[in-house]
């Protein structure tokens, strides 16, 4: 294929691709119009039914909270299917273990860091897992929630190790008590909706007393289930950066023998 | 509205190339998160908080940091195999 072949295939894809672009971008909606019918009705009864200010989060966690927790454990499954591939082997483990002990930094890189970025990230660290904290809990109040929640904190201990303190993000991440903390996060937001089915009523049915509209604990199971989520995703997000530095550091030990 | 929504639009595809035309990985990562953070802007401005937040990390923390990673390693195998082929000489 010569480059004048190449450059004539790619023009006639052009050419293809600008026109049904063109077409689509015809019928579009006009500058910040919304047409559907749904999104109005519900942003004026979420807070009149919920009690929850933020009518997304009404929505994700209460009227759909049922394809809300599918993909709560979509995200779940995902975890487990990455920790499952790259889980070590037992006699590798072994020898790893007794690696880590004598060299306990070898990831470290050499590089010298700036004095600025390392305590700008490290002094970042506590603030961002007060706010993530915050997001989560107040879902239902504020823009936010429990998917943005928890990826704020695990971004805390990358904030770590972009600072070079990668003992602190090795201590951090590969504690065991993250694993246990991804499963309770998971197996409560499903038990919240069992809590439904005691009161009698469907699955995942907001049970709970909805209290004052604007209060922290107010719009019933929607702020338990938000803080839920924060905890499973961030759990989720610190084992999956975990495994990936896990399969990294074997492979450059592999090599180094 | 109209004029910031466009300009910060066309500002994005403008990273967008920037990104692509960028030759050192390291700097690539750097625009890349530069990307992530307009993206957060514009989804802010559609009046979409909820996802300008969840944008802010995973785009502009969350990526890069996962992106640098594999060049790491990849950059750490080339000197690994580098100083086997010395050794072998």
């Amino acid at each position: 294929m010569t480059p004048k072949i190449r450059l004539l295939v790619f023009l006639i894809g052009a050419v293809g691709l600008g026109a049904v672009y063109c077409a689509g971008a015809r019928n579009m909606p006009p500058w910040a119009e919304y047409r559907g019918p749904y999104g109005d009705v519900i942003a004026s009864l979420a807070v009149f039914e919920r009690h929850a200010t933020d009518t997304v989060n009404a929505i994700t966690y209460d009227y759909r909270g049922f394809d809300t927790l599918g993909e709560e454990f979509i995200l779940f499954s995902a975890v487990t299917g990455v920790m499952l591939l790259l889980r070590p082997e037992k006699a590798e483990q072994k020898k790893r273990n007794e690696e880590s002990n004598e060299n306990p930094q070898s990831f470290q890189d050499a590089a010298a860091l700036s004095e600025t970025v390392q305590v700008f990230t490290t002094a970042l660290f506590g603030f961002s897992v007060l706010f993530g904290a915050y997001i989560a809990t107040h879902g239902q109040l504020t823009p936010g929630g429990g998917f943005q929640g928890g990826v704020i904190i695990a971004a805390a201990p990358m904030l770590l190790y972009i600072a070079e303190n990668t003992d602190a993000f090795r201590r951090i991440v590969s504690h065991p008590i993250v694993e246990f903390f991804e499963g309770f996060g998971a197996s409560l937001y499903a038990l919240i909706g069992f809590l439904a089915l005691l009161a009698g009523a469907p699955f995942l049915t907001n049970v709970l007393p909805l209290g004052q509209t604007g209060d922290v604990f107010s719009s019933g199971t929607i702020g338990l289930i938000s803080t839920c989520v924060g905890v499973e995703v961030a759990a989720a997000f610190i084992l999956v950066t975990y495994e990936y530095l896990r399969e990294i550091l074997s492979c450059e030990r592999d090599q180094e023998r | 509205m109209m004029i910031l929504g466009s300009g910060l639009l066309a500002l994005i595809a403008v990273s967008a190339f920037v990104i692509v035309r960028t030759d050192d990985v390291t700097n690539q990562i750097i625009a890349l998160s530069f990307y992530g953070l307009l993206f957060a802007l514009m989804f802010f401005i559609f009046q979409a908080p909820d996802v300008a937040l969840s944008q802010v990390t995973v785009g502009a923390i969350a990526l890069p940091l996962m992106v640098m990673l594999a060049i790491t390693r990849m950059k750490h195998r080339e000197e690994l195999n580098k100083r086997k082929q010395e050794k072998s000489r």
